[in-house]
């Protein structure tokens, strides 16, 4: 089926061809937006967070974005950056389990396929010079096996016991590396939560467009689960300690 | 991203819906502008692509007529073939496709609001990247970025048909005052399953608040 | 040719005398040659059925479905060529791919049958090709509730409560009849719909055949699905009990006649 297009009416069609080539310009960069991901794996699946926010610029436009998207029972992908770019990629995976449930082959795309497929699509719009403006993290149990990789917008991929995007990278990982890689399998999901909390934390008080209004997200043999979105408590404490400009 | 060509006609705009409990209010300012001169003071950038859906129109003046007269068509069209009215996510769908597939040379944030048997009143915001949000309410345009503190303050979900048609009013009011692109009169509509009642606030009845 | 009214069955393109399309209905014939394929719309969902003959014990059971998948939401039900029935499936699921696309939402019952009316119905038009050898019965729970309908070779598309094509579309015609389509739930139709299918199996004639039974409810998700086995299972015992009580009641007048 060919890409979906709108076509205008003949009456209001441009004029088209007629007129002298203009230089091809394309979408200038992410508008409206979203921050981090964070992702790693524990030992019952894969945990995820991600909050609220799609801002615009710096203004904090949308509050209740939901940025973690169920692909089908295995697995789950969150997004950053633009959020635009974020629904059509929303639509064209639906597209795809459609097309898979159609098939009623007894045949399930699993996670490591959906990540081959995100990365496909990714690559694919990089080397068209017209990218997606995002940063996805894909999590899923595929066979018993626990996945989790990223890919960006540059089509950029790699599998990781922790991911992060954006700021994550910055902030989060750092603080996975210490408490997550190499004991993945000996996290529980309360230490698991525990982790992922103290990172979105740290992330709402670091990063300017962060919201402490937040999802929380798992997959395990059980299935993928997506939280309500919930608030995280926040310590301002010592900010009577500091006093003139804390020289 | 699309940015206005020298000369071309500019909704720098306060546009705004809220939804209430049978239906939805949208309201707008009516100033249009070529740069710092005003080409039209009582502009209608209420525009309507069906029964009971409207859309609030912000950033090109011909950008987002072009696209409003697209899906007026479209839901022409659908309701011809269906044999009964769109829902309002509908709508939104159309617009988002067209913002969205035609980013990179549209220049439009707008707002869909209507009213539907299976949905009720609702309020749908595309802003310029082309993605689609559904909102209690919605406010856009160069003046809206003066009223975020107000309205989160004062909204309130459910809230009569009344005090929606009087948030509107005193928002729209309060954008115009600080936003040079916006001005004029503030345009109404009240979108209800009984119909749709227009009304317009003269510049010069404008609610009143502080003005030093 | 020899007299009048002969040599007006080779086209689509030409009409006989007394107005007939004999392709249209040659391809009618079809679908009548095929197993049954039924469908019922009932108060919380809508189930289809069919009987699928089997050519051959070597057939893996379960291959060669009769009842696919349009767009998760829709179900398709045929009678009559399969490879024919494959192509219109193909072009439900790209209507229905097309309209989620524009829309973003699924696509009304109506629509995909008025849809895919039209687009058989363009068959009946060219010399250069056969109009297809198959009804198909779509099945469907949208906006305004379940829904059924049923697109014929010649074009034609119908909405029902209760519909059949086949071989055995006359017995399960009666049969459907004297059903309260609008009290059953959908637990109670996909029995229902088994005993119809076997009921109007004519076993003199073909020996083996497959039921297959899908259904859209609650229970399914509002998705279009094959019952889970244990439904299918009871689905057949109870079928094979009520035709073992009509051979009885049969018995029993024979008895008297006596």
């Amino acid at each position: 089926m060919d890409p979906v297009t709108l076509e205008l009416p003949h009456t209001l069609q441009r004029p088209g061809h007629a007129v002298a080539q203009e230089p091809m310009t394309r979408p200038a960069g992410p508008i409206v937006t979203g921050t981090s991901v964070v992702a790693f794996k524990y030992r019952d699946g894969i945990i995820m967070a991600a909050d609220c926010l799609a801002s615009y610029g710096s203004l904090a436009r949308f509050r209740s974005e939901n940025r973690l998207f169920k692909v089908n029972e295995t697995t789950l992908l969150g997004a950053a950056g633009d959020m635009g770019d974020f629904q059509y990629m929303k639509h064209k995976l639906e597209d795809v389990m459609t097309h898979e449930y159609d098939m009623d082959d007894g045949q399930r795309l699993g996670t490591k396929s959906v990540y081959k497929c995100l990365s496909n699509i990714m690559y694919g719009r990089r080397t068209a010079i017209n990218p997606l403006w995002n940063a996805y993290v894909v999590g899923g149990v595929d066979g018993g096996e626990r996945v989790l990789g990223y890919v960006d917008l540059y089509g950029t991929t790699y599998t990781a016991d922790a991911v992060a995007t954006g700021f994550g990278k910055q902030i989060a990982i750092p603080m996975l590396r210490r408490r997550v890689e190499g004991r993945a399998d000996e996290i529980s999901e309360e230490e698991a939560v525990a982790i992922l909390d103290d990172c979105m934390r740290v992330l709402f008080y670091r990063d300017c467009r962060a919201l402490n209004k937040l999802r929380r997200a798992k997959v395990t043999a059980q299935g993928v689960e997506i939280s309500e979105p919930y608030s995280l408590e926040t310590n301002w404490t010592y900010a009577e300690s500091i006093v003139g400009y804390g020289a | 991203m699309a940015s206005l060509k020298p000369g071309e006609a500019n909704l720098g705009t306060t546009i705004m819906a809220v939804k209430f409990d049978g239906g939805v209010v949208v309201g707008a300012d009516s100033r249009t502008s070529t740069g710092t001169y005003v080409a039209n003071r009582v502009t209608d950038k209420l525009t309507k692509v069906h029964d009971r859906i409207y859309c609030c129109r912000s950033g090109s003046a011909a950008d987002t007529q072009a696209i409003a007269d697209v899906v007026n068509y479209h839901l022409d069209l659908y309701t011809a073939q269906h044999g009964g009215p769109p829902t309002v996510s509908v709508a939104a769908s159309l617009f988002q496709e067209i913002c969205y597939q035609n980013k990179g040379n549209l220049s439009a944030g707008i707002i869909v609001a209507g009213w539907d048997k299976h949905n009720g009143g609702s309020v749908f915001e595309i802003p310029l990247g082309g993605s689609l949000h559904q909102q209690q309410f919605a406010i856009g345009g160069s003046g809206s970025t003066y009223i975020y503190g107000y309205c989160d303050k004062t909204f309130r979900p459910g809230m009569s048909k009344e005090e929606c048609i009087q948030f509107v009013k005193n928002a729209v009011s309060l954008a115009m005052a600080r936003d040079g692109s916006s001005g004029g009169v503030i345009r109404l509509a009240v979108i209800t399953p009984d119909g749709v009642e227009r009304t317009v606030v003269y510049g010069d009845r404008l609610p009143t608040q502080y003005s030093d | 040719m020899t007299s009048i009214g002969t040599g007006y069955d080779l086209s689509v393109s030409t009409y006989s005398p007394d107005g007939r399309v004999f392709q249209v209905e040659y391809a009618q014939k079809a679908v009548d040659n095929s197993g049954t394929a039924i469908g019922l719309r009932v108060k919380d969902g809508v189930v289809l059925a069919v009987e699928k003959i089997k050519h051959s014990r070597l057939l893996v059971p379960g291959s060669n479905k009769r009842i696919m998948t349009a767009g998760r939401h829709i179900g398709v039900a045929a009678a009559g060529w399969m490879s024919d029935t494959r192509h219109l499936v193909k072009r439900a699921r790209d209507e229905a791919h097309h309209y989620h696309s524009v829309y973003k939402a699924d696509i009304p019952a109506k629509i995909i049958a008025e849809r895919m009316g039209m687009y058989v119905q363009a068959y009946t038009l060219y010399s250069s090709v056969r109009p297809f050898g198959v009804s198909t019965i779509l099945a469907c729970v949208d906006t305004d509730g379940p829904q059924l309908y049923m697109v014929e070779p010649s074009g034609q598309f119908t909405g029902y409560r209760g519909c059949a094509a086949g071989k055995g579309k006359q017995a399960a015609k009666t049969e459907i009849e004297k059903l309260k389509l609008e009290e059953l739930t959908v637990r109670d139709a996909v029995k229902e719909a088994a005993r119809i299918i076997y009921a109007a199996h004519d076993e003199a004639k073909d020996k083996l055949f497959e039921l297959e039974l899908s259904w859209i409810c609650a229970e399914s998700g509002m998705l279009h699905a094959h019952v889970p086995a244990d439904v299918l299972a009871e689905a057949i015992q109870h079928a094979e009990r009520s035709l073992d009580e009509d051979d009885d009641d049969d018995d029993e007048m024979e008895d008297e006649d006596l």
